[in-house]
């Protein structure tokens, strides 16, 4: 039996250690936000957060995720305080990011991860950020802007799950 | 409208409780009232097959084109509202259930053929166009950047003015008013004199059994409000938390999940698997064998696919087992060679004594271009869900084509289409790609098997090992100069002849021309791929165009707009490419700066592109795109298209090859068949320019253009002529 906090909440896995980290949560957890691209870590698609970090679940076994906290992109919005989306997905509303959207799981969690650590980044950072995450309907600029108009949102508020605690992170 | 108008009838009929139902419908007959259960909720009246106004007066369009990112449901939906005169907060839309009365194969079909004014009789029998790329006569397929062109306005324009005017008519019985003071407004019907208002709900019923006008009017562009502007797309705010569900998402009880391992060259046969190591392993329920596949069915996806990978599989020789990309070009070149040497050809065409123009010829320009096969490799790799039992079948994937889906399925399963259900996602990318029903099939046949509902899902490397490839070409050209540098014949002969039929054929002025093709078949399946034979003519075209400019010494900008003097409207996207590209600067050694113009579905595109060599590195760092699609319905949704065919065909041009050895597929995933990322991304400047002419596509025409330019800017860069893709396969390490 696997243990781990998914989105806030405790879970428990019965299945093999082995199993990537994608499918517990697809399959088992029944969670179908985070989805499957390529399986070899190449394409983002299934980036969530282990402990703060974004991860590709497709080549991350369940077993390394043990005793630790998981957000997929159906706990992106509660990172913030409040109520309402989390800045980077109004950002991608006001920006009109996604076209087919299947990437788009992928490329919000690897922007929040990016965003938790560095709240105003340049486009160097972006790129070196966001270049695991393929964007097949070719919406980088896109991605690029929404990033940089959520940096914008001021007074943006991270929660980091694994602490707790609320820290208040300013932007220019 | 042209001879639409007067073909598209407007049918009316009449539903249980009274009310009124309207449908534009290709061939005369009251079909919208067959399908007004399949469509409406308790409470709701069907108005138009288009449109449904519930009681809370929420107006829904609903129209047989699925959605794979491009806008089309909500550019369909503004084009309903701005006719029938509603808010934009009370539209809605639906997708059109895969039934035959919903097959707009009929308009697309006309629509591809050139408007032409196809007699009813004869439309189910023509093979061409769609026909061809489904392999189906039953067609409701989202392709052909037809959404807009074709069903929305010969189709939702026409459903939604009749039906404003239905309402009025209606309002003006109850009210004893004549309806030319009577305004729809807002979802509501206005007497311009009194002020008093009735909603379309309130209205729906009296106007059943009216006549609908056969001519209703459409607006003109002065009246659009809703039309032109840049409306939130539908089915954004799903996609950005998760809750979007795509084909590869769908939930059935009881399912298990299918991993498939098909023949690696096409065309062998399964001849046997040893499952004995697999059949015992934790979570698998069953091995299926299929003609040409082997299939695990497992308690989860990752254990089927582990277990598929322990099988041990023989599968049929074929004569193809020792064909590698090179024996396949070579065979295209000796295809080309005879057919320009005097063997067979078929004409697209021909014009003026070509062979004249040679004879005397100030200089001659010949070339050979290449492309090679391409994967689609969309985001979300190629799954279905089925579910099978005596009664019949229930499908739940993606799909370009649901309707071409139903009837595939029931034919792999020996059943009527009517026993097959199609449940139709959203699509993790479609590109053509989607439009093909294979892994519905295998899904079905593999549900029947296992005797439980299975979602099957491919993994990456069955995607790009099993896909209906964009083929690989050779084109071959030869242009006779005269004196001045101007082109007096042009002669093209390649192979690989899709759709559309234009494709080809060069938008100049030349007095000599003939374009010809051979056929050259191999084994490798084909499928129509973004923008379809443009995608390699648009390249093979103004690729070579840009050499022969360089060749006559002139500038390829100044070049196209000469031989472009009686089109002013390929002269004015080219021109406001140039300028807003900068074109003619002075460019130091490794910056180059290229130009191509490309018609395609409707739509002129012109794009200038910046690149620059960095440690022997090709980087592309602007790309200014401007279209002319006749109006741009919502210009940041065409924007967001340039955008997306740019990349798309950057990806190809740069990185994407498919090669085949040994009779199969060499690529198999991201790391060897590589996209563009956000690292290399250029910037995108689009110009939309609203000529007023009749409606073009948004979805392919961004893709063919990318590639000629690119190539023309790396010979401004370097003085290399790309003559084959990938650029990939050049090597810059001399320029800097
Ligand atoms: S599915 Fe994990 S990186 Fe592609
Ligand atoms: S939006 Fe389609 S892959 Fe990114």
């Amino acid at each position: 039996m696997i243990r781990l906090r998914v989105n806030g909440r405790d879970r428990e896995l019965d299945v093999d250690p082995a199993m990537p980290l994608l499918w517990a949560i697809r399959e088992q957890l029944a969670m179908p936000g985070t989805k499957f691209g390529c399986g070899i870590a190449q394409c983002g698609a299934c980036t969530v957060h282990l402990n703060g970090n974004a991860i590709r679940s497709c080549v991350t076994p369940v077993a390394a995720a043990e005793g630790g906290e998981v957000t997929t992109i159906e706990g992106l919005a509660d990172l913030v305080e409040g109520e309402g989306l989390h800045p980077l997905q109004q950002a991608w509303i006001d920006e009109q990011v996604p076209q087919c959207g299947y990437c788009q799981s992928g490329q919000l969690m690897s922007a929040a991860a990016l965003l938790a650590t560095n709240p105003d980044p340049d486009d160097a950072a972006i790129d070196a950020a966001m270049a695991g995450n393929v964007c097949r309907c070719g919406m980088y600029s896109r991605i690029r802007s929404a990033i940089k108009v959520a940096a914008r949102a001021s007074a943006v508020q991270f929660f980091d799950p694994a602490t707790s605690e609320v820290e208040e992170a300013s932007h220019g | 409208m042209g001879k639409w108008t007067r073909r598209a009838f407007i049918t009316t009929g009449v539903l249980a409780g009274g009310a009124l139902a309207v449908g534009v419908a290709i061939r005369p007959g009251h079909r919208a009232p067959k399908v007004a259960h399949k469509v409406t909720d308790e409470g709701e009246t069907l108005v138009t097959m288009w449109v449904k106004i519930d009681q809370n007066n929420r107006v829904t369009l609903i129209a047989p084109h699925s959605e794979m990112g491009q806008g089309a449901h909500t550019a369909l939906t503004q084009m309903l509202a701005d006719e029938i005169d509603a808010r934009w907060e009370d539209m809605a839309y639906q997708e059109a259930p895969a039934l035959d009365e919903y097959a707009n194969w009929a308009l697309g079909k006309g629509f591809l053929l050139g408007d032409a004014d196809v007699p009813d009789a004869l439309v189910p029998t023509i093979d061409g166009a769609f026909m061809k790329i489904t392999k189906a006569m039953k067609l409701q397929i989202t392709g052909g950047s037809t959404s807009v062109r074709a069903t929305g306005v010969y189709g939702v324009r026409v459903a939604g003015a009749a039906a404003r005017e239905l309402l009025i008519d209606a309002a003006s019985e109850a009210w004893g008013v004549p309806a030319s003071q009577l305004i729809a407004q807002d979802t509501h019907i206005v007497d311009t004199v009194d002020g008093r208002r009735l909603s379309f709900a309130g209205l729906a019923e009296a106007a059943a059994g009216r006549q609908p006008s056969a001519t209703p009017s459409l607006k003109t562009p002065g009246e659009f409000r809703v039309m032109g502007q840049s409306k939130p797309r539908l089915d954004v705010p799903s996609k950005v938390d998760g809750t979007a569900t795509f084909g590869i998402d769908a939930q059935v009880p009881g399912m298990k999940y299918a991993a498939i391992k098909a023949a690696p060259v096409f065309g062998a046969r399964l001849v046997s698997v040893d499952s004995s190591d697999v059949q015992a392993m934790d979570g698998v329920h069953k091995v299926v064998e299929l003609d040409d596949a082997v299939v695990v069915v497992a308690d989860g996806y990752w254990q089927a696919s582990r277990a598929l990978d322990g099988l041990q599989i023989t599968w049929s020789e074929t004569e193809n087992d020792a064909k590698s990309s090179d024996d396949l070009f070579a065979q295209f070149d000796a295809s080309l060679a005879q057919a320009m040497e005097g063997g067979e050809s078929k004409t697209d065409v021909e014009e003026g004594d070509v062979e004249l123009a040679f004879a005397d010829a100030a200089a001659t320009v010949e070339a050979t271009y290449r492309v090679p096969y391409l994967a689609h490799a969309c985001m979300e790799p190629m799954n279905a869900t089925a579910r099978v039992d005596g009664q019949g079948c229930e499908v739940w994937v993606g799909t370009q084509n649901p309707l071409g889906f139903r009837y595939e399925v029931a034919a792999a399963l020996d059943m009527e289409a009517e026993q097959v259900e199609i449940h139709q996602h959203y699509m993790g990318g479609g590109f053509g790609r989607r439009s093909d029903a294979d892994s519905a099939i295998q899904a079905a046949l593999i549900a029947r098997a296992a005797g439980v509902p299975v979602k099957l899902i491919w993994s990456r490397e069955e995607d790009v090992r099993h896909d209906h490839y964009r083929p690989a070409v050779a084109s071959r050209f030869r242009v006779a100069l005269d004196r001045d540098g101007g082109i007096k014949a042009w002669e093209n002969v390649y192979h690989e002849k899709h759709e559309p039929v234009e494709a080809p054929v060069i938008p100049y002025a030349v007095a000599a021309r003939k374009i010809h093709h051979t056929d050259s078949p191999t084994h490798v399946p084909f499928g129509p791929w973004r923008s379809v034979d443009h995608s390699q003519h648009g390249f093979f075209t103004e690729a070579f165009f840009d050499e022969v400019a360089v060749a006559a010494g002139r500038d390829p900008y100044e070049m196209r707009m000469a031989m472009l003097a009686d089109k002013p409207r390929h002269q004015n996207v080219l021109r406001q490419a140039a300028e807003r590209g900068n074109w003619g600067e002075t460019l130091p050694r490794g910056v180059g700066r290229g130009i191509s113009l490309q018609e395609s579905f409707g739509s002129l595109v012109a794009q200038v592109v910046d690149v620059h060599i960095d440690n022997g590195k090709l980087k592309v760092d602007r790309v200014v795109v401007a279209i002319d699609p006749g109006f741009a319905v919502s210009p940041d949704g065409l924007t967001a298209q340039m955008e997306s065919g740019v990349i798309y065909g950057l990806t190809a041009a740069l990185y994407g090859e498919v090669e085949i050895e040994q009779g199969a597929v060499k690529q198999s995933n991201f790391h060897n068949y590589r996209m563009v990322r956000m690292n290399e991304a250029p910037q995108i400047d689009t110009i939309i320019i609203n000529s007023g002419e009749a409606w073009g596509g948004a979805g392919e025409p961004g893709t063919p253009g990318i590639a000629p330019a690119l190539v023309s800017a790396v010979f401004d860069a370097t003085g290399v002529r790309v003559r084959e893709l990938p650029l990939a396969k050049q090597d810059f390490s001399d320029w800097g």
